[in-house]
């Protein structure tokens, strides 16, 4: 994976009719019977971000790529793609998508699946060859591509997924999962296809449980939990959050009296604390601390990481195995979530 | 440019063709043809080895007539195991095409382009119509050809029952289709099959009031031929493989005749075919609104 994604097509990404938001729902709900899948999902894609869109398994990620692709019908609700109705036909002619189960016709090659794709996507014939060649050059098969796709590797049909969901220079292109059968190389140039795509101003929808990719290269993020949004807002504002670490001894009262006016403090591997500490404020800390008696040993700021930031808004244990008991958008959000952020 | 629909139906040809089915059957069907080649050989020979005085007698007639007698009741046998097969692969060839490709997932990224869920579903159908038709009307050929070379016998109208066969096998694959967009693979093809079989002991139910006189009875015939018309068509294939001066003896032998499946006095009325298509259009719209509603 080491080409630039295809080019060919015209992007709408630049059409005025698509600039404001390439996605967007309106208190989406799917229901399964009893089960409720999405429960009141609202949010909005500016058109050329990266999204990341977050949650455990079974919060209905999957559940929203299908709506909006036409998949499955929502219970009620509204969802836009690229201006238009989800699932309407000339929306999804712009549309690439990369499932998180892909499968292939198991009997053609690699080239004849991504031929069927120009065929179905209505692309015009002359540029089939490029957009092939380009597609899997970018996805890292084209040596393969004479296979047939039966006798694939999980991780090759996942880079043909990804071939298949380049083609076209889509404006909207749903990746879930799309690092799931990538082994840590494939995932390092899966970045560089992103960041590749970003810059073709490429909107990209992208599902995973992998955090730290997510934090690498996405935009803004919407964490789900039970059908719900429970965190929502641009990648930077989330993990604006800071704390402060700190091995102290010989203090002359417990360390909470002392640091009281600083915020909550913890305690944790013979370690304090401080959370939703202002970095400015590092030195009064540490003055602080001195001023009580204490040998400061080591001080440690640190940025909260998505990964902590997912774990305490679907009330999962925390990376250090902690429970979450710090401030921040709770779990147990009544109501349903908005993302009203704009570009 | 063409179009998806026939993209789809190409894309399920090649499918068939790669899969080597293309292959199994032209093995089988030449198994089949030689078998019922040498079977046909062997009759002719035994017939004419023992009738006493070297005279054929059969249903009342004698001599050449009589071996036609006996050699269209022998290829409408060999037709209605032929049918049975033509109808088992219509089923097995339908049941997996959307059914499986929802349950694998490959699916997924083609209803993601931007085709129509009916134009998809067509498109299937289109593609395994086409094969079975070519498959039927080969076989058939090639079968009525090599008996009438060994036997002399020749339908009076083979073109015909190969249309009316072709028919019978589109029925299913259409129901199968249908059933095939809500159901499993596998029960889609089981319910096909266990309908199919239903309507044909309807079909003899059916024939056998007539036969008796009974025409409550006899409605259970006109109403399975209705509810599925494989029977209604096999009929139109005895009818037009069977010879016409065995319409003179069926006629002498009454309505009992009615309730023998392999004998058929009179071909499917216009009313019945228009009714044929009425239900191709009926089910296939019907599977296209069922799949167009379908969650994937």
């Amino acid at each position: 994976m080491t080409a630039a994604p295809p080019a060919g097509a015209p992007s709408l990404a630049g059409d005025p009719a698509v600039a404001g938001a390439a996605i967007e729902t309106v208190d989406l709900v799917k229901r399964y019977g009893r089960t409720v899948a999405l429960d009141g999902l609202s949010m909005r894609v500016p058109a050329g971000e990266v999204f990341g869109f977050l949650g455990p398994n079974g919060a209905g990620k999957t559940t929203a790529v299908k709506l909006l692709l036409g998949l499955a019908r929502p219970s009620s609700g509204q969802a836009s793609l690229l201006g238009r109705p989800a699932g309407d036909r000339e929306a999804r002619r712009h549309v690439g998508y990369l499932p998180e189960l892909f499968r292939y016709q198991a009997w053609l090659t690699g080239r004849e699946v991504l031929a069927v794709h120009c065929r179905l996507a209505g692309l015009a014939r002359p540029t089939w060859g490029p957009q092939i060649d380009a597609a899997l050059g970018a996805a890292g098969i084209s040596e393969r591509a004479g296979d047939r796709v039966g006798g694939y590797s999980k991780g090759m049909q996942q880079r043909l997924g990804l071939a298949v969901a380049l083609l076209g220079d889509p404006a909207v292109i749903f990746l879930d999962e799309p690092t799931s059968a990538l082994d840590p190389v494939g995932r390092l140039e899966m970045r560089g296809i992103l960041h590749g795509l970003r810059e073709r101003g490429t909107t990209i929808f992208l599902n995973s449980h992998l955090l730290t990719e997510v934090e690498r290269v996405c935009d803004r993020v919407v964490i789900l939990d039970h059908g719900r949004v429970v965190a929502a807002g641009p990648l930077a504002d989330l993990l604006s959050e800071h704390h402060l670490r700190v091995r102290v001894t010989g203090l002359d009262r417990p360390a909470g009296d002392v640091l009281a006016s600083f915020g909550p403090v913890r305690e944790a591997d013979g370690l304090l604390e401080i959370q939703g500490l202002d970095p400015a404020r590092v030195p009064d800390v540490v003055a602080t601390l001195v001023a009580a008696g204490g040998r400061v040993h080591a001080v440690e700021p640190r940025q909260a990481t998505l990964e902590e930031r997912f774990a305490q808004a679907v009330g999962a244990p925390r990376p250090n195995g902690d429970a979450p008991t710090w401030a921040g958008v709770p779990s147990d959000t009544t109501g349903p979530a908005t993302d009203e952020a704009g570009p | 440019m063409t179009s998806p629909l026939v993209d789809i139906a190409w894309l399920t040809i090649r499918e068939a063709a790669r899969r080597r089915l293309f292959l199994v059957l032209i093995l089988i069907t030449a198994a089949s043809v030689a078998l019922s080649a040498w079977g046909f050989g062997q009759v002719r020979e035994a017939l004419l080895s023992e009738a006493p005085g070297g005279t054929i007698e059969a249903g009342g007639v004698t001599g050449e007539l009589a071996l036609t007698f006996i050699y269209a009741q022998l290829l409408i046998l060999v037709t209605f195991m032929f049918s049975f097969i033509l109808a088992l692969s219509a089923v097995f060839i339908a049941a997996p095409v959307i059914a499986g490709e929802l349950e694998s997932g490959v699916a997924l990224t083609i209803l993601a382009r931007p085709i129509g869920r009916t134009t998809y579903l067509l498109g299937k159908w289109l593609g395994i119509a086409v094969l079975v038709c070519v498959y039927a009307t080969l076989s058939g050929i090639i079968e009525l050809v090599v008996v009438g070379a060994l036997t002399g016998y020749t339908p009076p109208d083979p073109a015909y029952a190969l249309v009316y066969l072709c028919g019978q096998a589109l029925i299913l694959l259409t129901l199968t289709i249908l059933l095939s967009t809500r159901l499993s693979a596998i029960t889609a093809g089981v319910a096909c099959l266990a309908i199919f079989g239903l309507a044909w002991i309807g079909g003899i139910i059916g024939g056998i009031g007539t036969a008796i006189g009974e025409p409550t009875v006899a409605q259970v015939g006109e109403l399975s031929r209705l509810l599925l018309p494989t029977d209604g068509l096999w009929r139109g294939v005895v009818y037009h493989l069977q010879p016409r001066e065995l319409l003179l003896l069926v006629d002498q032998a009454g309505p009992l005749t009615a309730a023998f499946p392999f004998v058929v006095e009179t071909p499917p009325p216009t009313t019945f075919l228009v009714w044929v298509l009425a239900w191709f259009g009926f089910i296939l719209g019907l599977a296209a609104l069922s799949f167009r509603r379908r969650e994937i």
